[in-house]
């Protein structure tokens, strides 16, 4: 509770209430240096939110939302199970507030389940027997890794671990990807990283280029990499200077 | 705020909608997309223009529209700010100064039941929170303990044993095999340290890795040392250290873990003992000894002063015990011989059985030649009192070869070669002495001076025996012949070979009957082979020195033994040597004609080696010139080929065969030496390669198997 902590940063800027002091501290201070920072956040659910029914129009009708956080509003099997009922959804998240949250607020649902888990241990997080029950990987299925890989360093090897999650995604299968960049306000990324550096999450901005380098392997979905907004935007109006979203968003298909 | 009446003429109500939702867009986060968003506040409006307009107004469903607000989480502090500023505006805008009053009371009531809703809100999400919070950290306790319960019962079950201790040095935990394994109690392994866990054999590197470790420099070191149990045993172990760190990388803790590995020390402690020593008498036998030896003069530089003896001792009529009263008897002899030699010896000084009654003791720095004299006598005063075995008092002596020599001038195999013949030569002198090797004495001329006195008897007595070397054709590696070669089967020294007893047998003319004896056997054994295999049988070659040459009824006799025995001539050669053959006297080579008259082939062997008058060969009956086996040395290897040995073997293979003679190539070791002496063009080959000496029935078996010989 002392300590920041990402997802409850998250929920925060998101104007939910699961955070503690120590976390709104920090919100605080990020959004004193990057006034935009909240809007961003909430482009980036929005995004999430898009991406959802994009896939559900797919026919998936099953999702894997790695780094989901707090659940908060606009969650996952929210959006899924509003257009289709009977979707299913695994949440995994590494800190175990957020898990212990998420099992709470979800344990009368039995289409959704929650394990305690790390991106990069692939073989845990397919095997967990929440996972194994809940989906089905001969399927299609979703896996979103949205607002999360800005969380894993080129030293944890990101692209590595994407593509040992895509071997093991059926044809048909998405990912949905949104990711932290400094390409749209370079200065401001830099001092919004160094802030982070002190959680027990770390940040790592990366170009349009390092991160189409992460989907290497999955076909992009129209309209490719582009700003958080530009995906899709339920408006036919583009939202003025888009790049003030210093995020990307991408979903890639496995074919 | 819009400007009024932006859009009169359109439906208030989506007027108001959509006003509304323009002026709190992104205001707060709401999961909705954009027409979501416009139809939910559409409805709010619908509602919040319906209580306005009814009679009387109901401004209390403000407090509803608020907490709706709430609930689609319009949670941002500006959404309820311009919503209530939107609303009491707008409202008397769109439908007139009539619902003012209403919407001012509405907007109230809206704040204040999006306040209450809010809050209720906000006490759940933290409420929740919390909750997580502490389902996080009891899920984390948990886990915690069962991990620790785990670990405790990993520690408290190990079969290897482990101990925790500070960095002071301080043993705080211990596992219960640990406990087993020095015999100490929990409770009195925590007062003992570390460093108590000392033994005087710790090599020193050990402790300064120890120290190293504490000193976080080292992360852990394996090592294996004995300590000493709680009853003052000895235990060997196998310890692995390992430093635990802080969370600051700094040492916090050592973990050591040990495997009492005594046992398997005990069983290579006894596997090394059985290498190095003889089961009847617990001596070091001949492996420990050679490796001692040889320890003395590897330790040694070049420069050294360091100096070794050996006393060589062999029993005196101990054949004649073991013979006449049994092995049993000779083994409990050997083991009470053994018993007093080891009280013989000293420190430095290493008692070995070498063979049957043979023992060495080696003194590995001798310092003088008097140390090894006064040992010998010790010894021989120690073998002197009579043996009590089996009710019987039995009496036995020694001879020693004494040597002592500089690790610089000699080598362990010179040094026992020189005891081999010292001893030799205090036997010879009479038993129950010893003998100190005198390098300016020959020492092999007393060897002969005494074996050339026994040359007689043996003969009388049958002591020799022949055994046959095959000789092959290098072009097919299959026999052509034999060499026959005697052996000396002395009753006391074994078998000797033809070096110690031909020349003593030459000097003293026992060759005459010796060699009569071996032409006889030979013959005798070609004829079994002739009758077997026929065409196939090998001719044998025999040998006959210049004496044998000399003797009036050589021709004769070989006649009547070829007759008596059945051998036709073609399967008999005879061997002289060159020396033999360029004697100016006549009456050998008359002696030579007549022998090859009667088809028996002459040789001569090692050709090369003696008076090289080479014109010799074009006046004498020879048909064969055996090359000796110092010709092919340079021949053996390929890398080292000696291009003056392979002209001369080249040269010596034209001019026999320019003189119709076979030209065989003796000491034939490897197969590169036997392809290049064909391609040279030599005939025939004998030596290691193809085969060494046999018994006659060995090469009778080797002929019915008619393989070719030295091909790998």
């Amino acid at each position: 509770m002392d300590r920041p902590s990402a997802a409850r940063v998250y929920d925060y800027y998101l104007g939910g209430l699961h955070n503690f002091a120590a976390d709104r501290e920090m919100a605080a201070r990020a959004v004193a240096d990057w006034p935009e920072l909240p809007r961003i956040m909430q482009a980036n659910r929005a995004f999430l939110r898009r991406a959802v029914r994009h896939l559900v129009a797919q026919g998936i009708d099953q999702f894997l939302d790695i780094g989901s956080g707090i659940p908060t509003a606009g969650n996952v099997h929210e959006v899924a199970q509003a257009a289709a009922p009977d979707a299913h959804v695994v949440y995994v998240d590494i800190d175990p507030v957020a898990v212990a949250h998420a099992r709470a607020l979800l344990a009368d649902d039995p289409r959704t389940g929650v394990v305690q888990g790390d991106f990069t241990d692939v073989d845990a997080v397919l095997g967990d027997p929440t996972t194994r029950s809940l989906l089905d990987f001969s399927r299609p299925v979703g896996v979103l890794v949205v607002a999360l890989l800005h969380f894993v360093g080129d030293e944890r090897r990101p692209a590595d671990v994407l593509a040992r999650y895509r071997a093991a995604m059926a044809p048909g299968s998405h990912l949905v990807v949104s990711h932290a960049s400094a390409d749209g306000a370079p200065d401001r990324a830099d001092e919004h990283q160094s802030l982070y550096r002190r959680t027990a999450t770390p940040m790592t901005m990366r170009s349009r280029d390092e991160i189409a380098a992460l989907l290497d392997g999955f076909t992009l979905v129209e309209p490719g990499i582009v700003f958080l907004p530009q995906w899709r935007p339920d408006d036919p109006v583009p939202p003025a200077n888009p790049e003030r979203f210093t995020g990307y968003a991408a979903v890639g298909r496995r074919d | 705020m819009t400007e009024p009446g932006r859009l009169a003429g359109a439906d208030p109500l989506e007027a108001l909608a959509a006003e509304w939702a323009e002026e709190v867009e992104g205001t707060s986060y709401v999961p909705m997309a954009a027409d979501e968003l416009r139809a939910h506040l559409r409805e709010l409006a619908r509602v919040v223009v319906a209580a306005v307009h009814a009679d009387p107004p109901r401004p209390n469903v403000g407090a509803a529209v608020g907490r709706r607000l709430v609930l689609a989480h319009f949670t941002g502090p500006a959404t309820v700010e311009r919503t209530v500023l939107l609303l009491g505006e707008r409202m008397p805008a769109l439908y007139g100064p009539r619902v003012r009053a209403a919407a001012h009371a509405l907007t109230g009531s809206l704040a204040a039941g999006y306040a209450a809703a809010l809050r209720g809100r906000t006490l759940d999400e933290q409420e929740a929170i919390r909750r997580a919070v502490l389902a996080a950290r009891q899920h984390t306790e948990q886990a915690l303990h069962a991990s620790e319960a785990r670990f405790r019962a990993m520690f408290h079950e190990a079969a290897i044993g482990i101990g925790l201790g500070d960095v002071q040095g301080r043993i705080i935990d211990v596992n219960p095999a640990l406990c087993a394994m020095f015999g100490y109690t929990a409770e009195e392994f925590t007062r003992r340290s570390v460093v108590q866990q000392m033994h005087p054999d710790d090599a020193p590197s050990v402790w300064e890795r120890y120290e190293r470790l504490l000193r976080g420099d080292i992360d852990n070191f394996r090592v294996e040392k004995r300590f000493y149990r709680a009853d003052g045993t000895e235990i060997v172990v196998h310890l692995t250290l390992s430093l635990v760190r802080d969370e600051q990388g700094d040492p916090a803790y050592q973990v050591a873990m040990l495997e009492d590995v005594s046992e398997r020390h005990r069983l290579q402690a006894h596997m090394e003992y059985q290498a190095y020593h003889d089961p009847l008498t617990t001596l070091a036998n001949r492996a420990r000894f050679t490796e001692r030896l040889e320890r003395v003069f590897a330790e040694a530089g070049p420069s050294s002063t360091r100096r070794v003896g050996v006393c060589f001792l062999d029993l005196d009529g101990f054949k004649t015990i073991n013979d006449s009263l049994g092995h049993h008897v000779g083994d409990v002899m050997l083991q009470e011989v053994a018993r007093r030699l080891a009280a013989c010896a000293g420190e430095g000084e290493l008692v070995a059985r070498t063979g049957g009654d043979e023992f060495v003791v080696l003194v590995e720095d001798s310092h003088g030649v008097d140390r090894l004299v006064d040992l010998a006598d010790r010894v021989l005063a120690a073998l002197e009192p009579p043996f009590r075995l089996v009710g019987q008092e039995l009496v036995t002596g020694a001879s020693i070869g004494v040597v002592e020599k500089a690790v610089s001038e000699t080598t362990a195999s010179e040094l026992m070669r020189a005891a081999d013949i010292t001893l030799y030569t205090a036997k010879a002198e009479g038993r129950g002495r010893w003998a100190v090797h005198d390098p300016s004495r020959d020492e092999a001329e007393t060897a002969r001076f005494t074996l050339s006195a026994a040359l007689p008897a043996a003969v009388a007595h049958d002591e020799f025996f022949v055994l046959y070397q095959p000789l092959v054709s290098l072009a097919d590696h299959r026999i052509r012949g034999v060499e026959a070669l005697v052996r000396w089967q002395h009753p006391r020294l074994g078998v000797l070979s033809p070096s110690l007893f031909i020349g003593p047998a030459e000097e003293t003319g026992v060759i005459v009957p010796l060699g009569r004896r071996v032409l006889e056997a030979a013959c005798r054994d070609a004829r079994d082979w002739h009758a077997e295999f026929g065409d196939a049988s090998p001719f044998v070659s025999v040998n006959v020195a210049p004496r044998q040459l000399h003797e009036p009824g050589l021709v004769a006799e070989i006649a009547a033994l070829l007759d008596r025995t059945g051998l036709p001539a073609d399967r008999l050669q005879v061997e002289l040597t060159e020396r033999a053959l360029t004697t100016d006297e006549g009456a050998p080579l008359k002696a030579l004609d007549s022998l090859r008259a009667m088809g028996i082939k002459i040789a001569v062997d090692d050709f090369g080696t003696g008076y090289s008058n080479l014109s010799y060969l074009r006046r004498l009956p020879v048909d064969v010139i055996k090359l000796d086996g110092s010709f092919g040395e340079g021949l053996r290897e390929e890398e080292l080929s000696d291009e003056v040995d392979e002209r001369i073997v080249g040269t010596l293979v034209a001019l026999g065969h320019a003189l119709d003679l076979t030209v065989t190539a003796e000491g034939v070791e490897t197969a590169e030496q036997a392809a290049r002496l064909r391609a040279l063009g030599c005939d025939e080959g004998q030596g290691w390669l193809f085969a060494p000496a046999l018994p006659a029935g060995d090469i009778a078996a080797m002929l019915r198997r008619g393989l070719p010989l030295g091909q790998s």
